[in-house]
């Protein structure tokens, strides 16, 4: 069992790691150096940035808002609403890629209004930051409302017999209870942010140095033979997703055995 | 710092379900009420309306004086102590007790005095930084009363503040609970399910069922004048012998007991008779039944006797071991009943008895502890017979 089990992680999820490595490493740190500094790639990687910042904010707001109705409200339609949830999970990204077209690009239903505002969607960074939320609605509410289930609801019923408000109550007794799934769900969802290719190459163009996320870059890359840059920058964003997750999973160690 | 609580014609269903139905009761500044009743009884819904945690679909909450029923939980400024203590996981024991005072932002000092105070009285003034997952169950629901008490509520709520522990702890903590209250003087009302603990700490018992109050009254009262079947059955755990009423007593085969002259000839009648209310004689009185012992099972300073009547209907007597040492099981013998409490029989005439007394708590809320009197099982037979 955990020679199938150790055989199948080494597979799967090691050995393409060694190989990006190996690659992105091989050409040596001129090449890092040439990489880094190319104008292209570097806004390449602020726009990846840019979208997963806001990616994050917008999916931890609203994904514990959706997570706390999903564990402590009841209405009609709630398991409707926990199925729709996990649609992004189903849906290729291509296909969220083509439905942002088809609501905002040209003959859309809302592409009157916003040309009207003057407003870019399609092409843009906003169309670019719609689809990759839509992408990683799931991650935190997923990983927030077992946490929620598992917590109850008698802390904070305590805390308001004993005068706290709701917004104090969600501040001093849920968020501490839920910091570590919160925070597991925010780095997964960074991380699908960061990876996302399919839904953003639609609604972009992936215009370079414009609309050119760090993973269109890659795409690019290898389509015009600059396989080692390509390399390079798919081992930066390799390599920030797995500090992110591994640093999480050490901090939420090192301060569970601290405090219990 | 103490005010009264007054409930008024309280109801709440949950879908079809009616969980309090027009309960009213009034608990008089500085008093310990008890709110007693099996499970599904609404004792707790009714507690948890008075805290505000649940809205009632009628009737009014007053607590001293004033009229809280639409004010929220946090406004109503009452102690409320959670069966499963609910503490602030994620915080010492110092930050739950402070809690109540920080969001109302009393100022450090006073928050600090106070706590340190409330630490001392509950005795854990040595374990204030520790966390309460390493606290036992007893000192956890003691931070949870410390907690509730340090914002001076005029009214501490608990509910089932001992179901949660051992029997060891639960006695402990209930004479430790009684000894804080004659010190405090706040007006409590607790919910509980055990009718040891709700003759033993409280004023005036509620004894509820099916959403209803079925009494009100003293621990006396209660016991000894049960207003209804189910008072009688549940409080204290009684023997159910059902016979037909003629002239005044209850008739089973050739014995009768006394007591039913609110009733009329020819009805079916149900006597409920306590266990240390039977007196075992070798000669036969004038009002005495002939019964059979069928077994003995010995308590240490008592003795439980499984009796049988000449009409098949079965019961327990407990007595003092000094008193029957003599009795074995095969033995024919004659009981006399004292203070039996003679109901007419209805359709839902509860066969049930309350917690054994002696038994250890259990889980079960209706009585059906681990040992159950044979004679509970037997009260079938004696319908049988009319």
């Amino acid at each position: 069992m955990v020679g199938v089990a150790l055989l199948y992680v080494a597979a799967l999820l090691v050995a393409p790691l060694v190989g990006i490595t190996y690659y992105g490493l091989k050409s040596g740190l001129g090449t890092i150096g040439d990489t880094f500094g190319q104008t292209d790639i570097r806004h390449a990687f602020y726009l990846t940035f840019v979208i997963m910042v806001i990616t994050v904010i917008v999916n931890t707001v609203f994904g514990v808002i959706v997570a706390l109705v999903l564990t402590r409200d009841h209405f009609p339609g709630k398991r409707l609403m926990s199925a729709l949830v996990d649609l992004p999970l189903a849906v290729s990204p291509v296909i969220v890629g083509l439905m942002a077209i088809l609501l905002f690009g040209r003959g859309g239903w809302f592409e009157a209004f916003f040309a009207a505002q003057g407003i870019q969607i399609i092409f843009a960074l906003p169309s670019m930051v719609l689809v990759t939320i839509f992408i990683s609605i799931p991650f935190v509410i997923r990983e927030v409302v077992p946490v929620l289930e598992e917590l109850g609801t008698e802390e904070e019923q305590a805390a308001w017999t004993l005068g706290a408000s709701r917004l104090q109550t969600f501040f001093r007794v849920t968020l501490p209870n839920i910091r570590w799934g919160l925070l597991y769900g925010i780095a997964l969802s960074a991380a699908r942010a960061i990876g996302e290719v399919g839904a953003v190459l639609i609604v972009s163009g992936a215009l370079q140095g414009q609309t050119e996320t760090a993973t269109l870059y890659i795409l690019r890359a290898f389509d015009q033979y600059q396989d080692a840059q390509g390399y390079v920058v798919a081992l930066t964003l390799a390599l920030f997703s797995i500090v992110l997750l591994i640093g999480i999973e050490t901090f939420k160690r090192h301060s569970s055995r601290e405090a219990r | 710092m103490a005010g009264s609580i007054e409930v008024r014609g309280l109801s709440k269903a949950f879908g079809t379900f009616k969980a309090v139905n027009d309960v009213s009761f009034a608990a008089a500044e500085g008093t310990i009420t008890a709110l007693l009743g099996p499970s599904g009884s609404g004792k707790s819904t009714v507690l948890r309306m008075i805290a505000g945690l649940e809205q009632p679909d009628s009737g009014s909450v007053i607590v001293a004086g004033e009229e809280l029923t639409d004010a929220s939980v946090q406004d109503r400024r009452l102690g409320f102590v959670f069966q499963h203590y609910a503490l602030f996981r994620h915080m010492t024991v110092r930050k739950n007790v402070a809690f109540g005072l920080s969001v109302r932002r009393v100022d450090k000092d006073a928050q600090t005095k106070r706590v340190d105070e409330l630490l001392e009285l509950v005795g854990l003034a040595p374990f204030a930084n520790r966390y309460p997952d390493q606290l036992s169950g007893g000192q956890r629901q003691r931070v949870a009363l410390a907690r509730a008490l340090a914002p001076s509520p005029q009214v501490l709520l608990l509910d089932e503040p001992f179901g949660a522990l051992d029997a060891r702890v639960r006695q402990e903590l209930r004479n430790w609970l009684d000894e804080l209250h004659r010190e405090l003087g706040v007006t409590s009302l607790f919910v509980t399910h055990d009718q040891e603990e709700a003759l033993e700490l409280a004023n005036e018992v509620v004894v509820m069922n099916h959403g209803k109050v079925e009494q009100v009254g003293t621990a006396e009262e209660i016991y000894n004048q049960p207003a209804t079947p189910f008072v009688a059955a549940f409080v204290g755990s009684s023997n159910t012998l059902r016979g037909v009423v003629w002239e005044r007593y209850v008739h089973f085969g050739r014995s009768a007991v006394a007591g039913a002259h609110h009733i009329a000839d020819g009805r079916e009648a149900v006597a409920y008779i306590r266990p240390h209310d039977i007196e075992i004689t070798a000669e036969a009185g004038a009002m005495s039944f002939p019964i059979s012992v069928e077994r003995r099972t010995d308590l240490g300073w008592a003795a439980k006797l499984h009796l049988r009547l000449e009409d098949g209907q079965g019961l327990v007597a407990q007595l003092p071991n000094d008193e029957i040492e003599d009795i074995r099981p095969g033995q024919r013998l004659f009981a006399n009943f004292r203070n039996p409490k003679v109901f007419v029989e209805e359709a839902d005439t509860p066969d049930i008895a309350g917690d054994q007394p002696d038994l250890p708590p259990v889980a079960s809320q209706n009585g059906a502890g681990p040992e159950v009197p044979s004679g509970r099982t037997l009260t079938g037979d004696g319908s049988k017979r009319s």
